[in-house]
């Protein structure tokens, strides 16, 4: 087996009567970008602090870097520190009553090293983040941007191997959020260590990660590539939780007519590129709000118009289908009354197929192994 | 991947030693058997010794089997023709007048807390920052005063000033007993649910008022409907928490009710260690905090799962002021006058007394230094030399200093590292056992503490020597008993520092002591200052529970004024008190001080 960056078997962990982690296993490569995306309360925060060794696990192994660190059976429990990873918290617990320098250079104290070589590591940190000047500062004396580039460089001088991250940008304005995404994709590329980024963010974990595993209690429901997680996702609770606004449902039966198949709903029935041999499933149908197309009445299945948002660059325009409520999200500007009535296209290869009973998707088939999840 | 099966033990026994290594369980485990020591082990053998013939005994029954098991005692307390004189009447002595304490200081504390917080009373930030005053002095300054205006010369100590303004003895109903225990306590009691409800109702929106005033409801509907059940809580709090020292107090009531033979169950018990029958008063003190438990469980199961602590210093809302009106005038007077007769005039006349060659010579040729400064006079107090001047006295003023920064420093400690282990512990069983331990001493009245530890650590145990008339018990007995403030000091440090900034550390490979020694305690030392303060304030002023332990080696001021006052030097007593109030004053301003720095970072 090849050397991969993160490897985790069965984890779990208990906190009284909460099941917390309940069973996760994952791997990914050296150098990959890992998010872990999911609602409050999912486990993601847990996870990344059983990878860090903040927490002791009920259950399971977790290799970083090709080395174990813990092993529940092998009774192996490699301490926080020995562990050659760093952490940004969510509140970046910098020390307030130590300078930006101490803050940086305390993790390079504890591991003895001598004071021309911290001054030296301290200074480049600095420089990297961009923080020169302010080595002197105390934190509670810096902007909210600055306090998160003091608590990256503290991470990166004791060049970890493999990087922890606990929602960081959480507590920064939606500016500031955007700059440091690209900040931290761009330090993740030259350090080259293995990341894993906890966040509920999903537009962030889209943006910033080569990989994605959606959890929801405490289970992966879905790990794979950005793309794959918003294009094929594995289940109704992705479909849901990843995408703004949320992908459109409509429940129904899948019937065969010929050579084709149709989903028929109490809205109509709509054309798909399902095979014949899931004629006859309960699902529900799903698909992206902008992959569907808005146009005069008569050009496709007529629909009411229930609100239209504008919002700078896109719209959203809420429209009556049946008793559904769907969203359409288009780049054109539009201003049509409530009320007014229009033709909705759904091309047939956009309409996911999600079982109704086990809400897994069944059509399109997600690729073979489920990605890298392979275990 | 994943192997199947029953872990082998030798995993097992891994997560053991894990979790017995990490600190906060090593550390809350060897806290918990220091607690165990300080606290479970007293309250344990005071039941033992109240079971247990004394050698005293032989005295009180031929029966008597020194060390050996009886009931006797528990009889003669309950059920002997003794019982009225010794129990009965005392606790409903106790009961009576800790009762009315209570009801008068929270009525007082939260008026004055009312009138200050919400309405636009004249000079009502003056009256709030004086309010605080008479809570900070030691609560039988004001018994000590009373003396001075209404002793009669009946009962010893020369006529006071008001037989010297009307030429008539007050009647013994204003002197002594029942009023003027009630009286003076209440003074120095209101101040307690004055702080609690000004926090309760800075703690309150005063939206949630102005919503009312929208709606149309009338000012008294809002205070009524709206104010009252919000600070509700604040008000049971003060309530429960006055009536709990009150019961446990023991200067005031020798001061101003043993002279009539007016005991509660602290004097009392008091006499009964004085007498030498030690099991009655072990007994005393069981009821002492049987009652007090029973009133704080009550107190716990009326406020429900709410909590009954209304955090001091809320949010700075914005607050509109009522406008008193035509009551404007009146309630100043009020305010002004309570103020100042609670937290000035004490002071003011126990100095006038120091000041008095002869303690009943009202006149303005009787004044002299001679009691501060003067030298040896064989005429006046049997040649005792001005307190400045005194050495028995200024070691007395060394001992309470070194006692007080002794307790301060060990107890502030071992706050922070109870603090730390419950709060890391995170609601485990052990961090709630430590956190039960640690208030257990809220529970029991001081006189009764005192006591506990007189029975515990008057004779050797086990390797511990016989403490008894050393300075040691002193600090033991007053760490112990100022554990609930430590704690909650500690407690809420360990709350603001946060679990990550260790855990920061924690990452970085930082050991544990140099995790704590360079993160927790720095951080953490800020936040209990405070806490440190209080404690130094609250020992310096001590008496009740240090007056059963003290030796004439160990004498602190508070019972050397507790000694002058009984030989009736009250000149003596009173300049004794104005030197404490004076370094509880400088404690207490460098707290305000400190808090505000705290403040300002």
């Amino acid at each position: 087996m090849s050397t991969q960056g993160l490897e985790i078997h069965g984890l779990r962990k208990r906190f009284g009567d909460v099941l917390a982690v309940a069973d996760v296993s994952l791997v990914v490569p050296a150098g990959a970008f890992l998010a872990l995306l999911g609602p409050s309360g999912c486990g993601k925060t847990t996870v990344l602090r059983l990878l860090a060794g903040l927490e002791f696990p009920d259950a399971g192994l977790i290799r970083l870097d090709g080395r174990t660190v813990f092993s529940r059976r092998d009774g192996v429990f490699v301490p926080p520190g020995d562990r050659g990873v760093g952490l940004v918290f969510q509140s970046y617990a910098l020390w307030p009553h130590m300078t930006v320098f101490e803050n940086i250079a305390f993790g390079l104290q504890v591991r003895r090293q001598d004071r021309a070589t911290i001054a030296e590591a301290v200074r480049r940190a600095l420089a990297y983040m961009q923080l020169q000047g302010l080595e002197g500062r105390y934190p509670q004396e810096l902007s909210g941007g600055q306090q998160q580039r003091v608590a990256l460089a503290r991470m990166l001088v004791a060049q970890p191997k493999v990087f922890l991250m606990d929602e960081p940008l959480s507590n920064l304005d939606a500016r500031l959020r955007m700059d440091m995404r690209g900040e931290l994709k761009r330090i993740h590329r030259t350090a080259g260590a293995t990341t894993v980024y906890v966040t509920h963010d999903q537009e962030e974990a889209l943006t910033m990660a080569t990989h994605v595993a959606v959890m929801r209690a405490g289970r992966i429901e879905q790990l794979g590539p950005p793309r794959e997680i918003y294009r094929r996702p594995a289940s109704l609770f992705v479909a849901d939780f990843v995408g703004r606004p949320g992908i459109n449902r409509i429940t129904g039966r899948l019937v065969a007519e010929g050579e084709s198949v149709f989903l028929e709903t109490g809205a109509g029935r709509f054309s798909t590129t399902a095979p014949a041999a899931l004629a006859g499933r309960e699902v529900v149908g799903a698909v992206r709000p902008e992959d569907l197309e808005l146009s005069e009445p008569n050009g496709g299945r007529r629909v009411e118009v229930y609100a239209v948002l504008p919002g700078g660059g896109e719209t959203v325009i809420q429209v009556n289908l049946g008793g559904e409520r769907w969203s359409v999200k288009t780049s054109k500007e539009v201003e049509w009354e409530p009320g007014t009535v229009r033709g909705l296209t759904v091309p047939p290869h956009v309409l996911l197929m999600y079982d109704r009973d086990s809400q897994r998707l069944i059509h399109p088939a997600l690729a073979v192994d489920g990605g890298p999840d392979c275990g | 991947m994943e192997e199947v099966g029953p872990l082998p033990i030798r995993a097992q026994l891994y997560r053991v030693a894990y979790i017995l290594r990490l600190p906060r369980v090593s550390l809350g485990i060897g806290l918990l058997a220091v607690l165990f020591l300080l606290v479970t082990l007293p309250c344990v053998k005071l039941f033992t010794a109240a079971l247990t013939w004394d050698l005293a005994d032989i005295r009180l029954s031929p029966a008597a089997r020194p060390g050996e098991f009886t009931l006797f005692h528990w009889w003669r307390v309950f059920a002997s023709p003794l019982s009225e004189t010794i129990f009965y009447r005392p606790l409903l002595r106790s009961l009576a007048t800790s009762v009315s304490i209570g009801f008068l200081a929270v009525g007082l504390g939260a008026c004055l807390a009312l009138l200050t917080a919400r309405t636009d009373l004249p000079g009502r930030r003056w009256v709030a920052a004086m309010a605080t005053v008479p809570y900070i002095l030691p609560s039988y300054t004001f018994a000590l005063a009373w003396l001075m205006l209404f002793r009669t010369e009946r009962l010893g100590g020369g006529a006071g000033l008001f037989r010297h303004a009307t030429g008539a003895d007050p009647p013994e109903w204003l002197a002594y007993g029942f009023i003027p225990i009630v009286v003076t306590l209440t003074l120095h009691y209101a101040p307690f649910t004055y702080l609690l409800v000004s926090g309760a109702l800075s703690s309150v929106d005063a939206q949630l008022e102005e919503a009312g005033q929208v709606l149309g409801a009338s000012r008294g509907t809002i205070l009524r409907r709206i104010t009252f059940p919000l600070v509700l809580p604040a008000l049971l709090s003060g309530f429960i928490l006055t009536f709990s020292r009150a019961l446990g107090t023991f200067g005031t009531p020798y001061f101003l009710g043993a002279p009539v033979r007016y005991f509660t169950l602290p004097t009392t018990i008091y006499s009964s260690m004085v007498t030498r029958t030690f099991a009655t008063g072990y007994i005393l003190a069981v009821v002492l905090i049987a009652v007090s438990a029973l009133v704080i469980y009550a107190n716990q199961r009326l406020l429900g799962t709410r909590g009954s602590f209304v955090t001091i210093g809320g949010k700075g809302f914005r607050s509109t002021r009522m406008r008193l009106g035509r009551w404007r005038v009146p309630a100043a007077l009020a305010g002004w006058t309570l103020v100042l007769a609670a937290g000035v005039v004490p002071l003011f006349l126990l100095a006038w007394q120091t000041l008095m060659r002869y303690p009943d010579d009202y006149s303005l040729g009787n004044l002299t230094l001679h009691y501060w400064i003067g030298g040896s006079d064989p005429r006046l107090a049997e040649g005792e030399m001005g307190i400045l001047r005194n050495s028995t006295i200024l070691g007395g003023a060394w001992n309470s200093l070194k006692l007080s920064v002794l307790v301060a420093a060990v107890g502030g400690l071992l706050g922070i590292l109870v603090g730390y282990a419950v709060v890391a512990g995170r609601k485990g069983w052990l961090a709630r056992l430590l956190e039960q331990q640690a208030f257990l001493p809220y529970l029991i009245p001081s006189i009764a503490f005192g006591a506990l530890y007189l029975s515990i650590f008057a004779r050797s145990l086990g390797p511990l020597p016989a403490l008894y008339g050393t300075f040691l018990i002193l600090v033991l007995a007053c760490v112990a008993k100022n554990l609930p403030f430590g704690a909650r000091a500690g407690i809420s440090a360990m709350l603001q520092v946060g679990g990550e900034l260790e855990e920061a550390a924690t990452v970085a490979g930082a050991s544990w002591l140099r995790r704590f020694g360079r993160i927790v305690l720095p951080l953490s030392l800020r936040g209990s200052l405070a806490g440190f303060l209080l404690i130094f304030v609250t020992t310096m002023r001590e008496l009740s529970l240090i007056i059963l332990l003290v030796t004439p080696e160990t004498r602190t001021l508070t019972t050397m004024t507790f000694r002058y006052t009984e030989q009736g030097y009250a000149q003596f007593a009173d300049a004794i008190i104005l030197l404490i109030v004076a370094m509880v004053l400088a404690g207490d301003l460098l707290a305000r001080r400190l808090g505000r720095l705290e403040l300002g970072a």
